[in-house]
């Protein structure tokens, strides 16, 4: 029986990104912006996020460890980015459901990264599965699996023009389908 | 000292202790966690700020901020839960409830969460059930609403790993 690496799970075709571009912010998102939340790349159904150390988002005052919330707002950012990157015209997402395993804490000081995958999408349901870690996806922080519902673009037919108009104000600069909305 | 004296004193203690359990996390205060308590029983209450949005469009709270104030009900039910009971018992190690110095928390396992509605920039409010208090594992559920509670904007399950278990 061969075991699944963590990675395995998650599409790991952005290892042309470098791992310490500094990517963007999420502007458009006001929770984005509290966390400095940053987005690397998201594309193809594929994206990558990260939040950096801050003293105040720390969940345990003994260790200094991240808040597990810190993760949970990562992760469902991660995997909204992902749907919204799928290559699909889509006026809105919404987060259904969202599980998260926690597998070990967070290391004090340190940066935490989320790829995340859009690995199904339907008419109206989109599935997603995210990974938060530091530096190795194998060696995760934690695991995320959400569902979450589609808003088909209204006018199915009006391709080129959707696209057009929708704005990157959700930090999607380097987004070829940029996220209109993403809606939670 | 009176009767009504001590029972007011047991009062004051408690709200004292609840009120450092949740501002001894700094991520509680960075959302703006607070507590409400009508004897053992806790109601949490994240009061709406701009920086809760996830989409400024509809507007609405992110899913994760809503997610992460689940949670934080759940963890701050099970430390109470425990501190409650170190309280009843009184003693020395009630006195360092008292002084500020809190056993170690319960540390979160998985979460699921359900979203129902969305959170609108309101106050949102969640109470906790633990379904079961297990000696290594805790498990619990907690209802997330804002103004009306039988229409209720998320919902969490989720399984704890009680201090002192590995």
């Amino acid at each position: 029986m061969t075991e699944n690496k963590p990675s395995d799970l998650v599409k790991l075709n952005l290892r042309d990104a470098p791992e310490d571009d500094e990517g963007v912010v999420m502007e458009g998102m006001p929770h984005g912006n509290a966390l400095g939340m940053r987005l690397h790349s998201s594309k193809d159904g594929v994206s990558r996020l990260s939040v950096p150390y801050n003293e105040m988002l720390v969940g345990d005052p003994e260790t200094g460890v991240l808040h597990g919330g810190v993760i949970t707002v990562l992760l469902d950012t991660a995997c909204g980015s992902a749907i919204m990157s799928y290559p699909r015209k889509m006026r809105a997402t919404a987060t259904l459901d969202l599980r998260i395993d926690y597998m070990r804490p967070a290391t004090k000081g340190e940066t935490v990264f989320a790829r995340a995958e859009c690995y199904r999408m339907t008419r109206s349901v989109g599935f997603a599965r995210a990974i938060a870690y530091h530096s190795n996806p194998d060696d995760p922080i934690a695991m995320g699996t959400g569902t979450f519902i589609i808003e088909p673009a209204k006018d199915d037919s009006a391709k080129d023009d959707a696209g057009k108009n929708g704005s990157a104000k959700n930090g999607s600069a380097k987004n070829e389908t940029a996220p209109k909305e993403q809606g939670e | 000292m009176t009767k009504s004296d001590a029972l007011a004193r047991r009062e004051t203690e408690r709200d004292a202790v609840l009120l450092a359990l949740t501002n001894q996390v700094p991520y509680n205060r960075f959302l703006g966690v607070q507590f409400d308590r009508l004897g053992d029983e806790l109601t949490a209450r994240l009061p709406y700020q701009e920086m809760h949005i996830g989409n400024p469009f509809l507007p609405a709270i992110h899913g994760g901020v809503t997610g992460a104030f689940l949670e934080i009900t759940a963890l701050t039910q099970l430390g109470w839960d425990m501190c409650w009971a170190i309280m009843e018992e009184g003693g020395d190690a009630a006195d360092d409830l008292f002084a500020g110095t809190f056993p170690a928390m319960p540390k979160t396992i998985d979460i699921t969460i359900d979203y129902l509605r969305s959170g609108r920039p309101r106050e949102t409010y969640a109470r906790a059930n633990v379904q079961k208090a297990g000696r290594r594992v805790a498990n619990l559920s907690v209802e997330a609403w804002q103004d009306n509670r039988d229409r209720p904007i998320a919902v969490l399950r989720g399984n704890f790993l009680m201090p002192g278990t590995s």
